[in-house]
């Protein structure tokens, strides 16, 4: 038997509590921040305790923005930050079943092509080609659009992986009976590997909708227009106008809040799904 | 590569299916990789006028330019600090929270969250707390006698990066290491502690060996989160200052290429990232191969 060790034990939840310290002080502080009136910044008054201006400050950073630094609200930001976040998601998620459906269940010339092909783009992050995809975003008109935002992004190896792994799994004798049944392929599809596949699914998403609510580069390089900010990069503008010292600090971490809110909910909601697609993905 | 016993003899179909994700793949990310690869061989002024082969000479201007080398520095200084604590603090938890047993879910869930914020906002929030006039941390190190500025002091500078950057990743450390050190069969640590053996020489001899291909994955993910996902981390704060002190390689690029239009330069910045992907690429799916090598 292994010793109980009292002393090791309590010595791991001490530990263990250190590290929850760590994590949520950060963010502990950015509410308290987000709850104190632009001037307490400057005279040095912002404790560890919230202060009294929380409706106010989320009222200004979701509607009014701000007149001082020119930035805009936030409200309509992280409107754009969902849509481009679920436009991701699913479209990642429609492309990679379709894909693999077809590298699994057909057989054809250029099967092997395709995959590598697919295979490649692991390697292509927006980071090593970013000034020529954006040439093709601007040619093809798609700068300061949704479809600009979100359809680049949305070719995965990763997805297509892990659902070819999923089909894999699936017995063939289901093949040879929905077959014998008078299914063709695009039935046996919708009507028994959609189903089957559900949970990947719903695991895949959640991972992905985290991947495109925090996306930066991108939108960084497509809008210029204000309208299509997404507050994940947005934040960033205001941020530079609070280290000029402007009294901003109170509208940034309101925004700071309401940026990284969203996916965290996400997380803490559907813990048993983030966890399973997390470690799906990196197989 | 495998397809299914039983398949369907679909003509067209199998080519309709694959052509979204193709298309997407051929127009954004084949084409613009080769445009990086082609521009990165032409000398060209930023107004596009003239464009003229050079061969090499872009690259050999890299490697002879001092920015360069001291931005490809303080990538490395960046990359090992933040894997070095991002995997040194999720393994100290993920061992707590094993050991802890039936609460660990408790504690998985106090976390993990990190997980979903944004490069760009852990910046944010560790830029505030650090803040020189305004920041809790910088005013509690002042009271130390410690003076702090990452708006003038580099080193001060890149100390707060890296600790926002390493913040946002030691919870997907941790989740690893947990479910690493949970699928140890307990068997074998009982029977070594039966032999007497203490916790450190348990984890030395057993837990940590049998650790590694999850280390190895790991160091892998992490670098290649500290060299291309921490963009945002750098954009959103410091912008690569002050000086050059936190200009790391992807940050770099772009402010070469889409601030400064240095159009070769920053193709051929293009391609070294694209051989550093590769070669981290490579390695991550060497170790898959052989996932299990006691």
């Amino acid at each position: 038997m292994v010793e109980s060790g009292r002393k090791l034990t309590i010595a791991a939840h001490a530990a263990l509590i250190l590290g929850v310290v760590v994590m949520v002080l950060p963010v502990w502080l950015a509410f308290v921040a987000s709850t104190h009136p632009g001037t307490d910044f400057l005279t040095g008054r912002i404790g560890f305790m919230p202060g009294p201006g929380l409706v106010e400050n989320y009222k200004e950073a979701l509607f009014t923005g701000s007149s001082v630094s020119g930035f805009p609200p936030v409200g309509p930001m992280l409107w754009n930050s969902f849509v481009m976040a679920m436009a991701i998601a699913l479209g990642k998620i429609a492309i990679s079943l379709l894909s693999a459906f077809a590298i699994c269940y057909f057989r054809f010339p250029f099967r092997v092509t395709a995959f590598w092909l697919i295979f490649i783009t692991l390697m292509l992050p927006v980071e090593v080609r970013i000034l020529p995809t954006f040439e093709v975003v601007a040619n093809l008109g798609m700068l300061n659009t949704y479809s600009g935002l979100a359809i680049p992004l949305i070719a995965s190896a990763t997805a297509t992986f892990l659902f070819r792994q999923v089909f894999m799994t699936i017995p063939d004798e289901l093949t040879e009976a929905a077959r014998i049944d008078g299914a063709g392929p695009l039935r046996f599809f919708w009507s028994i590997l959609l189903p089957l596949s559900r949970t990947n699914i719903a695991a895949l998403f959640v991972i992905l909708f985290i991947y495109g609510w925090n996306q930066y580069l991108w939108p960084l390089l497509v809008t210029t227009d204000q309208r299509y900010y997404t507050i994940v990069m947005g934040i960033q503008r205001l941020a530079a106008a609070a280290a000029e010292a402007d009294p901003v600090w109170h509208l940034v971490m309101t925004t700071t809040i309401l940026a990284m809110l969203p996916p965290v909910l996400v997380v803490i909601a559907m813990q048993r799904l983030f966890v399973k697609g997390l470690v799906e993905t990196e197989k | 590569m495998q397809a299914k016993r039983v398949t369907f003899g679909g003509g067209i179909v199998p080519y309709l299916l694959l052509a979204p994700q193709l298309a997407i793949t051929v127009i954004f990310f084949l084409w613009p990789a080769g445009q990086a690869l082609y521009t990165s061989l032409f000398a060209e002024d930023a107004f596009g006028l003239s464009r003229q082969f050079v061969g090499l000479a872009n690259f050999v201007a890299l490697l002879e330019d001092p920015s360069y080398r001291s931005s490809f520095v303080i990538t490395i200084i960046f990359s090992v600090s933040v894997a070095g604590i991002s995997l040194g603090l999720g393994l100290l938890f993920a061992l707590a929270a094993d050991k802890v047993g039936r609460r660990a879910m408790v504690y998985q869930t106090l976390l993990i969250w990190p997980y979903a914020v944004a490069p760009a906002v852990a910046a944010i929030l560790w830029w505030y707390m650090f803040d020189p006039s305004v920041g809790i941390v910088a005013r509690g190190l002042r009271i130390l006698g410690i003076g702090w500025n990452h708006h003038l002091n580099g080193t001060d500078a890149l100390i707060m990066v890296i600790l926002a950057a390493s913040w946002k990743q030691v919870s997907y450390n941790f989740l690893f290491f947990l479910a690493g050190l949970q699928a140890i069969p307990r068997t074998l640590v009982e029977a070594a502690a039966l032999d007497g053996a203490g916790p450190w020489l348990r984890f030395r001899k057993i837990v940590w060996p049998l650790l590694a291909p999850t280390t190895f994955f790991l160091l892998v993910v992490n670098v290649v989160y500290a060299f291309f996902d921490t963009f945002g981390i750098i954009h959103a704060t410091t912008g690569g200052g002050p000086g050059q002190s936190t200009t790391i390689l992807v940050y770099k690029v772009f402010k070469d290429g889409f601030e400064s239009l240095n159009l070769g330069a920053s193709a051929a910045q293009s391609v070294v990232l694209l051989v550093i992907v590769i070669g981290l690429t490579a390695l991550q799916f060497r170790h898959i191969e052989r996932k299990v090598h006691y």
